[in-house]
């Protein structure tokens, strides 16, 4: 009788086996059952389990040749499997010592039945933890595109958050530069980064923050030709602008993309809010069909902000982005609040649509893009 | 009396006050009341031929007057009458 010695299997470590999988050209399979998979497993890691081993290896590991690396839970299983495949002709094989169990006490990454990583279930915890977010909510959250009018005092609170939050892509449109009287209010620059882009300066904190978060500069200003292009891969804009014209400018691309806008403004002591969601509830322009003129349009002249205000009314924002992303609680579609920061006092309005309006109105007609923001009739039109 | 609450762009009218008591018995006779008081602010509020401007939203509570009536809308003692004009400060 013929005794086949069992080939040594090599064994490696987590360290090891990361450090490969990495540098490519790595078959991953994972020989447990199909719910520990499903509970969380290894990035590209293909699912063979043990009883079918026989009859699922070809398929998840066609090459004998190749580099195949095995894991289970604590490398036993694995490492039978690997025997078996030895047998079978594989010539490369490999089992992860110590199983994911060893690979995530260091601290490495793997997927989870979730889609998210270990690392973010730790980060989100307290996400998830509430029945109102959860798993699925975090997930909405970290596949949502957010662009934010302006990196400046709402937009720098409003990013902070939306980025600790787990927003999967932060799309940032600023053309200034840091200054040093940004900074009692915009807490995202800071100092050292006096003198460069608002957009740059914003993405070293954000990732700095939140790795999972991908930034993208739009470092322009807006205007009639590249305002829809821009809207429209994002599923909620935040208007933190400081000037009326791009104000109308993106409601009137807004409503024509129908895409939310989470819009607020602050002055002094004072704030506003509220969120359009186009055809659902009323757009800027049924609030406000015309700007004031340009000596009771504030941005135009130095009138002063209290930097809190900026923090407050831009978690404000931050807040309905996020619930308009999880699709939960009561928006403020069709209210106005306003914040009153001496008396610390709210006030909500009610805003309706206006039929007549000339945007989202029952019988607005489609207006040409290089219409959008326009005011014909309008001279004293303030412009920042 | 009705309570006027007063935006920050037009508080320098009235005396830094963010709030002023005016009498009248309408939103018009309210408002009229206030540029009594304080006749700077009639500009800012009424246009020349008396209406309010197209870009001050007055408020009675929390109902905008121009899905009431207007400047006719009826004002019971207690009511507050909010001033706002648009703002662009981010």
């Amino acid at each position: 009788m013929a005794t086949q010695i069992k080939q040594q299997v090599e064994e490696i470590e987590p360290f090891e086996a990361a450090g490969e999988i990495e540098g490519g050209d790595v078959v991953l399979v994972d020989t447990r059952e199909p719910h520990e998979y499903q509970e969380a497993h290894l990035e590209n890691g293909k699912l063979v389990p043990p009883g079918l081993l026989g009859d699922e290896i070809a398929a998840a590991a066609p090459d004998k040749s190749a580099r195949t690396i095995l894991y289970c839970r604590s490398g036993n299983r694995s490492y039978k499997a690997a025997e078996q495949l030895q047998a079978l002709g594989y010539t490369d094989v490999a089992s992860m010592a110590g199983g994911i169990l060893a690979w995530q006490e260091q601290g490495l990454p793997v997927v989870s039945a979730s889609g998210m990583t270990a690392e973010q279930r730790e980060r989100y915890s307290r996400h998830t933890l509430l029945p109102e977010v959860g798993v699925d909510g975090q997930l909405k959250l970290l596949n949502a595109k957010v662009l934010l009018l302006g990196a400046g005092g709402l937009g720098a609170p409003t990013a902070l958050y939306l980025a600790a939050a787990g927003i999967g892509t932060l799309g940032l449109v600023d053309d200034d530069v840091v200054d040093a009287s940004n900074l009692q209010r915009q807490v995202i620059h800071n100092t050292e980064r006096i003198g460069e882009p608002k957009t740059s300066s914003a993405r070293v904190t954000i990732e700095a923050l939140n790795p999972d978060v991908n930034v993208v500069e739009h470092n322009l200003r807006l205007d009639a030709g590249n305002i829809l292009g821009l809207i429209e891969d994002y599923d909620v804009i935040v208007d933190g602008a400081d000037n009326f014209p791009t104000r109308y400018l993106l409601n009137d691309a807004s409503v024509r993309l129908r895409k939310p806008v989470v819009s607020a403004s602050i002055l002094s002591f004072d704030g506003q809010i509220s969120t359009f969601v186009p055809f659902e509830g009323p757009c800027y322009r049924c609030l406000y069909p015309t700007p004031p003129p340009a000596e009771l349009a504030p941005s135009c002249s130095a009138n002063g902000v209290l930097g809190v205000m900026a923090g407050t009314m831009g978690t404000l924002q931050a807040n309905e982005v996020i619930k308009l992303v999880l699709g939960v609680g009561e928006p403020l579609i069709g209210r106005l609040l306003l914040y009153e920061a001496l008396g610390t006092r709210f006030t909500e309005l009610k805003v309706r649509r206006d039929p007549e309006c000339p945007i989202c109105g029952e019988n607005a007609p489609q207006i040409e893009e290089s219409e959008m923001g326009k005011f014909p009739d309008y001279q004293a039109f303030c412009a920042g | 009396m009705a309570t006027v609450r007063i935006p920050p762009v037009l508080r320098p009218q009235t005396g830094g006050q963010p709030e002023v008591e005016a009498a009248g018995s309408s939103v018009g006779e309210v408002l009229r009341a206030l540029t009594a008081a304080h006749p700077a602010t009639e500009e800012q509020l009424f246009g020349p031929e008396g209406d309010l401007n197209r870009y001050v939203n007055v408020y009675l509570n929390d109902e905008d007057v121009r899905v009431l009536d207007g400047l006719d809308t009826a004002v019971a003692d207690g009511d507050t009458v909010v001033i706002l004009p648009a703002m662009a400060g981010g």
